[in-house]
């Protein structure tokens, strides 16, 4: 029990007749990092939300940090510190007048809050921007004060929703490596919920996927990606350096393929079913004049466990079977439905 | 989680909000702008008896047809001398009644005088003249002034020719013969002393309005937006009370009402030489009950509404009444009955009735305690009921 940092029991929350999270039941050990993994709109944002006390529960019940979310909010909201989608700060307060508000409403005594605020600032690298109004920044420089400020209770467990969304490559990675670091040195449970595939695969210790208010699965990224293997989906590598247009469109067509992913200018990314798939797609290739220079199996990602166990794409393109490898944010504002 | 940290809490809430108020540089500009253009527009547009001044009128002496004009041509003569001493009026002769009716119509003239055909021989052969006032019925406000103080002006030059001819033919004394024509000397008089102008009246009906204005629209704007940017979630994932996060808001926003409401005072006492005939602590203590007795509904309006668009949509439709309602521009004597009674609903109207009595009377607390206890009242009542709503919808 006292491994545990979350426990959800059949939490169930319904905005009017739309069911936003359906029953869902997980356990969170400390020290984990946990991420929810969907597309928009699957209830992550809406889980998170009932777990900080933002929200509560139409039915079922869950702990966090050993406190009741609806009989203890209180004792629940000490414990944890949040990252959320929106970024929780005054543009016209510095940075060190925002961090000192919430000291203050965590009731930090005025002395340690001082310190913890320069710590917090210097770990960061913002120290030099700390008396400048928050409205300057950047948005990877304010995301750096947002998550900083939600540290600042020294949380037992950090909820980070979505927290490099709308970022740059470089903050992005940033972020990334901070939320790693407070994990490893400070034991911080953290739970992350995003919709990009390669850093729920580089951060979390578990994941669970997350597609229509309901957990369809719940493992370790490796054992995820194990679900793939022994079944009749595979994925398959083409080194092809003359790839054309028609020649994907020539693999897109074919009955047994799922789905195509041009990875650079040279190579072909195909997830496809069937005996028959490897052939097919060569055969594919030649047809449309293409030269292979290899062909090989890959490991699948996360995005193809994902297909295989819901069907469908995690972005909201589904049609659109061929994907470049970008950042996600770059896809155009997000549209967010039922979501509070 | 004592009461000590709740308040302090909310004090904290209030310092942040404030620090915005005052860096944010054009809502500061508005701030200050806003009662001032209130005063102004409200104190110059608003006609009123004192105030009238270069009232262009049309004068037409049909008198003048007939051969004795003597007594017209010296009824002009007292007319101008009058009006010479009070400025209230820029007399234009013109030639016949149709002139005087075109001139108002093509907006030339406000009102127009003209003296009968028969003035002269009527009154020498012991007949009453003709005088007619035309008034200019498109302004319903300036017409009736006009022809308030136009009757006035020539009944009292009516009283004097008489006078005078009493005295002249049965040489009674000057004293007497006013005494015969008009035995009623009336005279008015006010509870303080000196003259009232409009904006002794609005004054203090700006002064509670805007002080209200703050909590009614500023209470659900400041906490609809956060909710709507996301810092809402900010503060009430930390552990602190609800109630402290509301509590700092109404402080916030009241702070920034008794800013303007204190503002529109000295703009009224320095600008448009208002005087404060009571204790101004009194008349800030009366605001301060004002936006007690309205917190309520500030707080209620907030938890119905999730975002700022049909926040301000509902305080629009809410206050837009409340401000011809409850007598801030008009005397609510002159309203309907049903209007008078809905008046009666608002608090707004006993915080404007009991802040023009200290401020135009002098009255103290007691002459105004109703007012007190109803203001009290109002806010005891909607505060429970929107702190119950509140509760509720923080938890949606």
């Amino acid at each position: 029990m006292n491994d545990v940092a979350i426990k959800a029991t059949n939490l169930v929350k319904k905005f009017g007749d739309f069911i936003a999270v359906d029953h869902i039941s997980f356990e969170v050990n400390k020290g984990e990092i946990f991420g929810f993994l969907g597309p928009n709109g699957a209830g992550k944002t809406t889980t998170i939300r009932m777990l900080c006390t933002l929200s509560s529960p139409a039915e079922g019940s869950a702990t966090v940090a050993g406190f009741d979310i609806v009989k203890q909010g209180n004792k629940v909201r000490e414990h944890i510190g949040l990252v959320s989608e929106k970024m929780i700060m005054y543009d016209r307060l510095t940075a060190r007048e925002n961090l000192r508000l919430f000291g203050e409403l965590f009731s930090i005594p005025r002395d340690a809050l001082r310190e913890r605020i320069d710590e917090l600032l210097q770990l960061v690298r913002m120290e030099k921007w700390a008396d400048h109004q928050i409205g300057t920044f950047s948005t990877g420089m304010k995301q750096r004060i947002n998550v900083i400020r939600a540290l600042l209770n020294e949380p037992e467990i950090l909820f980070l929703d979505e927290p490099t969304l709308g970022l740059d490559p470089q903050s992005t990675s940033e972020i990334r490596e901070f939320a790693r670091g407070i994990n490893n040195d400070d034991g911080t449970t953290i739970i992350l919920t995003t919709h990009a595939m390669a850093e729920a695969d580089m951060l979390c210790d578990r994941i669970s996927i997350v597609d229509n208010g309901k957990i369809v699965a719940l493992d370790t990224p490796a054992n995820l990606k194990k679900v793939i293997a022994g079944t009749n989906t595979s994925v398959v590598e083409l080194d092809v350096p003359n790839i054309t247009p028609t020649l994907v469109s020539h693999i897109q067509s074919l009955p047994c393929t799922e789905a195509v992913t041009v990875e650079d200018g040279t190579h072909i990314k195909v997830r496809a079913s069937g005996d028959e798939a490897c052939g097919n797609i060569i055969d594919a290739v030649r047809s449309a004049s293409g030269k292979i220079r290899s062909i090989h199996n890959v490991e699948p990602t996360l995005e193809d466990v994902f297909f295989y166990l819901t069907g469908h794409e995690v972005r909201e393109q589904v049609a659109d079977k061929v994907t470049t490898k970008e950042p996600r944010s770059r896809h155009g504002p997000r549209v967010r439905s039922r979501i509070r | 989680m004592g009461a000590k940290s709740a308040i302090r809490h909310a004090l904290w809430i209030a310092w942040k909000d404030l620090l915005d108020i005052s860096r944010n540089r054009m809502g500061l500009v508005m701030l200050i702008l806003m009662p001032l253009f209130m005063m102004s527009m409200v104190g110059y547009i608003f006609p009123s008896n004192s105030g009238m001044s270069h009232v262009p009128v049309a004068l037409a002496n049909l008198d003048a047809a007939q051969g004795n004009t003597s007594l017209s041509t010296k009824f002009v003569t007292q007319l101008e001398a009058l009006n010479n001493k009070t400025g209230m009026m820029d007399l234009s002769k013109v030639g016949s009644a149709d002139d005087v009716k075109s001139n108002i119509q093509n907006g030339q003239q406000s009102a127009g005088i003209i003296i009968g055909s028969n003035f002269t021989s009527n009154l020498n052969t012991g007949k009453q003249a003709d005088v007619t006032i035309v008034i200019d019925q498109s302004s319903p406000q300036t017409a009736s002034i006009v022809q308030t103080v136009l009757t006035q002006v020539i009944e009292q030059m009516g009283t004097q020719t008489a006078t005078y001819g009493l005295n002249q033919t049965y040489k009674t004394p000057l004293n007497y013969s006013l005494a015969q024509i008009a035995p009623y000397n009336v005279q008015t008089t006010g509870i303080v002393p000196g003259q009232t102008n409009y904006f002794q009246f609005v004054a203090p009906g700006i002064m509670a309005m805007v002080v209200m204005m703050s909590i009614m629209t500023g209470l659900p704007h400041a906490i609809s937006f956060e909710r709507e940017v996301g810092t809402l979630d900010g503060m009430l994932a930390a552990p602190v009370h609800r109630m402290s996060i509301l509590g700092g808001k109404v402080i916030a926003q009241t702070t920034r009402g008794m800013l303007q409401g204190v503002m529109v005072l000295v703009l009224s006492i320095v600008l448009f030489g208002v005087v404060i005939q009571g204790s101004v602590a009194l008349v800030l203590g009366l605001l301060l009950l004002s936006v007690f007795s309205l917190v309520g509904l500030g707080i209620l309006i907030t938890s119905f509404t999730s975002t700022e668009e049909t926040a301000t949509m509902i305080m629009m439709t809410l206050t837009f009444p409340m401000m011809f309602l409850s007598g801030v521009f008009f005397p609510l004597q002159q309203m309907p009955q049903f209007m008078q009674i809905i008046s009666q609903l608002l608090p707004l109207t006993y915080a404007v009735s009991a802040l023009r009595r200290v401020v135009v009377l002098g009255a103290g607390i007691p002459a105004i305690s109703t007012d007190i206890i109803i203001l009290f009242g109002f806010g005891i009542v909607l505060l429970s009921v929107a702190l119950l709503a509140f509760e509720r919808a923080m938890k949606r």
